[in-house]
């Protein structure tokens, strides 16, 4: 260590002009606790960082203040126009659950679009899935051309600037991706706060991780600072979904609090947010039939959030009340009751049909719950070249009659180069399923392309299947900007019905497996063979042969003995 | 006979032709610099029949092979001189452009005016002029351009040097190391956003004291700047409290274990490999503030500031005088950035080997102007770079072709080779550049092959077959030759046996 001197004959003039406004920096932080009707409570972080900047003229911006700098550094270097990445651990069971507000496939996704001045698309996407591999402690280092597609219709920018040339778009998925702590530590190292204060101290990994879901994901976009759209900004959205389980804690009480799912209570907001609210969702409790929410609150707040109007208790951090006497908030949840839920309009289910382990056919079914609309929908499937789709088998029914697709988009794979890529847009009858299969070949693989496990199965990611779903409540045309964070991610234009996107789930497929020790084995036999024949080679080349006076015969010796004992002179 | 080239074809390993006795040359290879010196008499210093007589060059070998061309020339006006050769004005004894007691001016260009001894007055010979003007012409070059010193410092991490006294070892070993570019990060750390909302107007500091200094420094390396600022950020270490001072102190042993916790925080540079300078500015919260580094002699350190050798600097910034009773928390403050910047500046003029050299007794120095850098401190940055340069360089290359030659199973591509010979390549013309004292280019082709030689020795595909076990060779010939060794080995036992036998015979014969 040293001590240092100013140089004070360096600095001789003050800055004149003090900056009498600062880019304007933003966060928000807010967490949505649901009471689902499998008795799992569903909680929903979101930390939404703003950052004011003009970063389509291509400035290099490099002083950050709540964004974070890693980010910032990758968003400029790689041109990144948007990036969404997502880590899952578990499968959102739509079925028991209804729609997630942020939907995510199990494993890790991401998909980025680049902007137009990227000459090299497919070279910065390797650079950057290798940076972000870094940043997230993920193995996103093995997103490689073979599980990289270019959707043309399913992923649209969800920011501003209207690109519609999908060849800065890629897409790709690692279903095999486990999420876990080293995942969650960079991530949270993200916030300005970090988890020192604020939503983010309740993010204990220990409890996070020992629940039904958990997904944890990151959003940049370009959003509009205003409704004119003058000033633009980066939007970072921090999202982290969890489903806790409360049948595994036992006791047989289905009671719910903070405490008991993070192990900590909340004590104040992150001093550093210009918003930070907890909402429950107490839409279907009016009269408080079903649970009961401890310390009540005044506030209530309405939002439409996937189609449907739900009303919300909201506990405002920021204000010092919420916290009460003992300076510390623990929400608590009781139930007393439950009943059916409403179905979800749209859901969509997949499977490996077939035997043996030469060819198979994939199922993936659409439900359309909607009792009396039909509306179309975007299915996207990217499977992995070693199942080598038949697209002439591809029939596509509802109802037990042929439902022709009115857009389709393939592209052949070419073996370990590229994966499939198939995109469809299907009108779905009102209630009704709808079946599309198609029959694929197994590929056998070269030994080192085998993962490690290699009777595990290899997995295919899920499909994804986007739509425009007819609303039950007309939209909200008063809609004001102070709406909350969950309810304000997808861009919604039409009134009548609001965008949902929902993955199925990932395909386990067993590949023909060959026994490993093989080549040794053959290597063995092959050598012991050509050994063999050269030895009787050899034998026969250097053995010499001379004529062997035969024995005499069992017989002759017998006779000889008994002459001998006669006598008479042998034979 | 069919099998044996054809196994020997197919097991080889692919191993391009590298250019090794080149290499060789450059591991033993001296080298010598030399730098321009236009000494230009001024008028009233000789008389024009001396004038006639100096000659025009005159070479002066100095020891370690450091070469000093001295070119003596008549009064000359030449204000940009290039880059890496100086200019030495020599003024008449009486001349008023020096205050009295100073004997050498330095400007902040690559000039300095040197006043002409009492004792050379008119009438003296030529011979005597120059014998009195070489060693304290010398002397000026080893402030202005390079010294032995510099150029040890510079090798210090290739050759094993006697060990000279501690305080230059620590100098050599706080500079960062040669590389074409580096990362220049601020962090603002604010440890308890809850009382203080700071703010710092970075943009503005950077244009107005940063830029300048590196825009001066681009033909040195690459230089790219970003700020931010971390909150809930801690140091590591708790200060004491000092009753007597009402102030909270940092010790200079404790120093060292501020940086680790904070690291953390810093992030990586994502965006490239080249080293970060970290220069952290830390408020301290409100409950343990003001906050004091002390120094060995436990004496406040006026500046409130220390660096870390090839890291980076930090520097406390109190702000407990904004917090008044009636303030209502949290309290805006902005950062008087010019104390701030003053600090930094400093710092990184020594992380970076910008060495302030002490001026010998009657030496004066120019202020260094706006940039925070004269030429003549730029050239000695540039000399000893170039020289790191090369050095480093000729390390990899050398430890490269020692390692291909020990390991025989290590696949070397074409491109590899490549790398290698562009690399030795530049050596040679960097070398031959030094020698004749074009720095800039020299600077530039040692850039180069410092970049070539990395490039090779970190290439992956070196790596593919360095750790091709015996035993898996094994494995594949044993079952082929273990079971064809078995009517070898019968036959030859057969063969033994029977001479054996053959000369019992021969033996029992003659008995």
């Amino acid at each position: 260590m040293a001590i240092t001197m100013p140089l004070s004959s360096i600095i001789h003039k003050q800055p004149q002009k003090q900056r009498d406004k600062w880019p304007s920096n933003d966060f928000q932080e807010e967490l949505v606790i649901r009471p689902l009707h499998s008795g799992d409570i569903y909680a929903s972080f979101q930390f939404r960082t703003l950052w004011e900047t003009d970063f389509m003229r291509g400035n290099k911006v490099s002083h950050y203040r709540l964004f974070p700098k890693s980010l910032g550094q990758v968003i400029s270097k790689f041109s990144v126009r948007e990036l969404h990445i997502s880590f899952t651990q578990g499968y959102w069971r739509t079925m028991q659950w209804g729609q997630p507000f942020l939907p995510s496939p199990p494993g890790a996704e991401l998909w980025v679009w680049f902007q137009d001045s990227v000459t090299d698309v497919d070279g910065t996407w390797k650079e950057l899935t290798n940076v972000l591999s870094g940043i997230f402690c993920a193995s996103l280092n093995f997103i490689d051309s073979t599980n990289t597609v270019q959707p043309s219709a399913s992923f649209k920018p969800l920011g501003i600037g209207n690109v519609t040339d999908h060849s800065f778009l890629r897409y790709a998925t690692l279903p095999r991706e486990i999420v876990c702590t080293e995942n969650l530590t960079p991530w949270k190292k993200l916030l300005p706060c970090g988890s020192k204060a604020g939503l983010a101290v309740l993010l204990k990994s220990e409890k996070l991780f020992h629940s039904s879901f958990h997904s944890q994901a990151v959003h940049i976009r370009p959003v509009c600072q205003d409704w004119q759209c003058k000033t633009t900004s980066w939007e970072l959205r921090q999202t982290l979904n969890v489903v806790f389980d409360l049948h595994t804690p036992g006791q047989g009480k289905r009671e719910w609090s903070l405490f008991k799912m993070f192990s900590r209570t909340l004590t104040e907001a992150c001093p550093l947010a210009s918003s930070s609210k907890i909402y429950i969702d107490i839409t279907d409790n009016p009269q408080g039939e079903q649970f009961e929410v401890s310390p009540a609150t005044p506030l209530l707040s309405q939002a439409m959030v996937l189609g449907d109007r739900r009303t919300f208790s909201v506990y405002d951090l920021t204000q010092q009340i919420t916290f009460g006497t003992v300076r510390s908030l623990n929400l608590l949840i009781r139930w007393k009751s439950s009943e059916d839920m409403l179905r979800p309009l749209l859901h969509g289910e997949r499977y490996v049909a077939g035997y043996g382990l030469q060819t198979g056919e994939i199922h993936t079914l659409m439900y359309n719950n909607h009792p009396y609309r039909s509306f179309p929908v975007l299915l996207l499937d990217s499977v992995p070249w070693y199942l080598r789709l038949y697209i002439h088998t591809l029939t596509v029914a509802s109802k037990g009659k042929d439902n022709k697709p009115s857009y389709i988009h393939y592209q052949p794979s070419k073996d370990r180069v590229r994966p499939h890529l198939l995109e469809m847009l299907v009108q779905l009858p009102p209630n009704s399923v709808t079946e599309v299969t198609v029959q694929f070949e197994r590929a056998l693989l070269k030994w080192t392309e085998y993962t490690p496990d290699p009777n595990h199965g290899f997995y295919v990611g899920s499909s994804v299947i986007s739509s425009l779903v007819p609303s039950i409540v007309a939209m909200d045309t008063n809609s004001t900007r102070e709406q909350p964070l969950f309810s304000s991610f997808f861009p919604c234009k039409e009134e009548s019905s609001y965008f949902v996107r929902v993955y199925t789930e990932p395909l386990l497929v067993n590949l023909p497996t060959p026994d490993f020790s093989m080549p040794y084995n053959v290597i063995c036999l092959t050598c012991t063979v050509v050994a063999v024949g050269y030895g009787s080679l050899y034998n026969l080349l250097t053995r010499s042969f001379q004529i062997d006076e035969p024995s005499p015969g069992l017989a002759k010796r017998i006779a000889n003995i008994i002459r001998k004992m006669r006598g008479v002179p042998p034979l | 006979m069919v099998g044996v080239p054809l196994w020997w074809r197919t097991t080889e390993t692919y191993r391009a032709w590298l250019p090794v006795s080149q290499i060789n040359e450059l591991a033993n290879m001296q080298l010598q610099l030399s730098a321009d010196v236009e000494v230009v008499f001024a008028r009233g210093t000789v008389t024009p029949e001396q004038q006639k007589k100096v000659p025009l060059t005159q070479t002066q070998d100095e020891e370690h092979t450091v070469d000093g061309d001295l070119i003596f020339k008549a009064w000359d006006h030449r204000f940009e001189s290039p880059c890496g050769s100086l200019v030495v004005y020599v003024i008449p004894e009486s001349s008023s452009l020096l205050p009295e007691d100073m004997d050498v001016y330095i400007g902040q260009r690559r000039t300095a005016l040197l006043r002409i001894g009492a004792q050379m007055r008119v009438g003296r010979t030529v011979e005597q002029l120059l014998a009195h003007l070489e060693p304290r012409i010398k002397q000026v070059l080893q402030v202005m351009s390079f010294s032995h010193t510099d150029i040890t410092a510079a090798l210090s991490d290739r050759v094993r040097l006697s060990p000279g006294n501690k305080e230059s070892i620590a100098d050599s070993m706080r500079a960062f190391k040669s590389s074409p570019g580096y990362e220049i990060t601020f962090s603002l750390l604010n440890p308890d956003p809850k009382s203080h909302r700071l703010h710092w107007d970075i943009e503005g500091a950077v244009q107005t004291y940063i830029q300048p200094l590196l825009t001066k420094l681009a033909p040195v390396a690459n230089f790219s700047l970003d700020s931010q600022t971390l909150y809930y950020a801690m140091l590591g270490v708790n200060p004491r409290f000092d009753s007597s001072s009402s102030a909270y102190t940092l010790n200079s042993d404790s120093l060292a274990h501020v940086i680790n916790p904070v690291e953390a925080r810093l992030g990586s540079n994502a965006a490239s490999s080249n080293p970060v300078l970290n220069f952290l500015l830390y408020v301290p919260d409100a409950h343990h503030s003001p906050l004091y580094i002390h120094d060995n002699k436990k004496q406040e350190v006026p500046s409130n500031a220390f660096h870390s050798p090839r890291w980076g600097g930090i520097m406390v910034y109190n702000v407990n005088g904004f917090y008044r009773p009636e303030a209502v928390l949290p309290v805006d403050i902005n950062i008087n950035m010019a104390k701030v910047m003053g600090v930094f500046l400093a710092q990184l003029r020594l992380l970076l080997g910008v060495q302030s050299s002490t001026a010998p007794p009657g030496f004066l120095m120019a202020p260094c102007g706006s940039t925070g850098l004269a030429d003549w401190e730029l050239d000695r940055l540039m000399w000893s770079r170039s020289v790191e340069n090369v050095a480093t360089a000729t390390t990899t290359i050398t430890s490269l072709a020692q390692l291909l030659d020990q390991i025989g199973n290590i696949v070397i591509n074409d491109n590899i080779a490549e790398q290698v010979s562009s690399a030795v390549t530049s050596l040679q013309l960097a070398v031959a550049e030094l020698e004749a004292g074009n720095l800039g280019f020299a600077l530039q082709y040692s850039k180069e092959a410092i970049m070539a030689s990395e490039r090779a020795f970190f290439d992956p595909s070196l790596l593919h077959l360095l750790y091709f076990p015996d035993d898996q060779k094994f494995a594949i010939y044993i079952p082929l030759f273990l079971p064809m060794c078995v009517p070898i080995l019968l036959s030859l036992l057969k063969i033994v046996s029977e001479a054996r036998q053959k000369r019992r015979e021969k033996q029992a014969k003659k008995d």
